[in-house]
């Protein structure tokens, strides 16, 4: 039996340590793992605390993020918890596998540190690699500090292993402004996080001998098309259950987790719409705005898949303009706040003027300055009605003014 | 197999091979297994082939080799004694003739369209090694 590790009601990790100690409590089967900056912590922690005798299970050192995550779906499938971590490069290289985990319906669990995609090299925090793997098939929670990271892998196994969804999870924290900011962070007890995991539920292991499965079929034109879309039908349906393991969470630590998160909403005209770190800096700027009289809010998916477009439409309620902060590099389109969260808007009743703010990449600090900047340009919009400004501006970049349409 | 629709197929397109709990089936014999509906064992693959395998009992020796090296399961072996091919299984690959050690060979391999008894027929007499 692993040892139990008495914590105190409020510890000092940073996001990598939390994530780790969360990935102990769920007391996984298989961590296979190729560690990456900045991500690395996570599964070097989780190590020694196996290492030391407070986990029952197997650390697989692999030769590649490819056969990480490919002996993750492989632990899967012979029946077991699952679940390990990567970043950037990392993640690029696991995208074939991703698919393959989404597809065999294996509950992984990725705990995803984000980080910009070469080229250039770039070690610093940004959403490239978040945005690679979300048409997956895996649901994707996103977390803005360490405490959440934590939270949210803790319900990640949670969700992942309901037998109504038996879908891969991610969760995303930024990496380094989360991943390595030491934090306040108030943990639950062994038991009590292991006992709101729960048991792990098998469903056809291949280590049942006298039931003998096969995973990773192939399908062709006539059959290939009815298994994605139950697989998409699963992944919709999902929303269900992460809106009880939410529920679930809250009863025991009092912490309440959305689909959608909003920030000072309730009278709110204009908005900001962002994932990660980010989030928390826009309500500082926001509150900052609000002492001038300026009725700013924020308001971020928490499942950014699914997508949860009917809560987004309820949170954008009456607000006049919106700006969709994107931290990936667009590749010759829109943001994908931008298009999800414009889609969204487009088929409800109110009719917010929307833009798009492309920034932070590679790491860049995203200021409370250039938050209440673009603050101020959704309040011109509010106030004239229609944009007033570019529909996709570059924000904290350097040189002449970058826009397009 | 019956198409059905997408709220029918198995959840992460897992085929089960039986059809209820089948323990040691090394020791069952494949006619007697519950093979599932979706198992391969009960999909054709005989419109794969062009050239067929055909098998000559006269000069089999019963070594085995074939039954061995067939990679899909279509050499029928029973008590060690080899009795024939399984059309049903067998893709037309040739290993089976490649591996055979008689001379002549006891299988060879002829056109799909060709009749097994005309092809025993037509089988070749001892070759005598050159001094």
């Amino acid at each position: 039996m692993a040892e139990k590790i008495a914590l105190q009601e409020v510890e000092v990790w940073d996001g990598n340590m939390a994530a780790a100690q969360a990935f102990r409590q769920a007391q996984i089967d298989v961590v296979a793992a190729y560690p990456i900056t900045p991500s690395t912590p996570v599964v070097q922690n989780y190590a020694k605390f196996l290492a030391d005798g407070f986990v029952d299970g197997e650390f697989v050192m692999v030769e590649s993020e490819h056969s990480a995550m490919s002996a993750c779906v492989s632990a899967g499938a012979a029946g077991g918890r699952v679940a390990t971590a990567t970043s950037s490069q990392g993640f690029a290289l696991m995208v074939e596998v991703l698919y393959q985990a989404s597809g065999m319906r294996i509950p992984v669990v990725l705990h995803t540190v984000n980080r910009a995609l070469a080229s250039p090299l770039n070690v610093n925090g940004d959403h490239s690699d978040m945005y690679l793997g979300r048409d997956a098939g895996w649901i994707n929670l996103c977390s803005f500090n360490p405490q959440q990271a934590y939270d949210l892998i803790l319900m990640a196994f949670k969700i992942a292993e309901d037998l109504d969804v038996r879908l891969p999870v991610m969760v995303h924290q930024d990496g380094f402004i989360s991943s390595h900011t030491a934090q306040n962070v108030r943990p639950l007890q062994d038991d009590e996080a292991y006992n709101f995991i729960g048991e792990y539920k098998e469903v056809d292991p291949m280590l049942d001998f006298s039931k003998p499965v096969t995973y990773g079929a192939q399908t062709e034109e006539d059959w290939h098309f009815e298994h994605k879309a139950k697989q998409h039908k699963a992944l919709m349906d999902s929303t269900t259950v992460i809106k009880r393991v939410f529920e679930e969470f809250e009863k025991i630590t009092g912490r309440k987790y959305n689909e959608v998160e909003s920030y000072l909403m309730d009278d709110a005209e204009i908005a900001i719409i962002a994932l990660g770190t980010t989030v928390e800096s826009s309500i500082l700027a926001a509150e900052q705005l609000r002492e001038e009289g300026i009725k700013a809010g924020v308001v971020a998916p928490r499942v950014l898949r699914p997508f949860p477009y009917n809560a987004l439409k309820d949170a954008l309620k009456g607000v006049k303009a919106v700006g969709c902060l994107d931290r990936s590099a667009p590749g010759g389109a829109l943001g994908m706040l931008y298009n999800e969260v414009a889609a969204a808007m487009y088929t409800s009743d109110s009719k917010p003027v929307i833009s798009n703010y492309i920034y932070g990449l590679g790491g860049r600090d995203m200021t409370i300055a250039l938050i209440k900047d673009i603050f101020k340009e959704l309040k011109a919009n509010a106030d004239a009605g229609k944009l007033t400004t570019p529909l996709q501006q570059f924000s904290g970049l350097r040189g002449p003014k970058l826009a397009f349409f | 197999m019956e198409y059905v629709g997408w709220d029918e197929v198995t959840t992460g397109t897992l085929i089960k091979s039986f059809s209820k709990p089948t323990d040691n089936v090394a020791f069952i014999r494949p006619e007697e297994r519950a093979y599932s509906d979706m198992n391969s064992h009960n999909v054709s693959v005989s419109s794969w082939r062009f050239i067929k395998p055909v098998y000559n009992r006269d000069t089999c020796i019963d070594c085995q080799n074939c039954w061995i090296y067939c990679p899909d399961l279509a050499i029928i072996s029973r008590d060690k004694k080899m009795t024939g091919i399984d059309y049903e299984h067998c893709k037309g690959c040739g290993v089976c003739v490649e591996v055979c050690p008689t001379n002549p060979k006891s299988l060879l391999m002829f056109d799909e369209n060709k009749a097994v008894e005309e092809a025993l027929t037509e089988w070749p007499e001892k070759k005598r090694k050159d001094k």
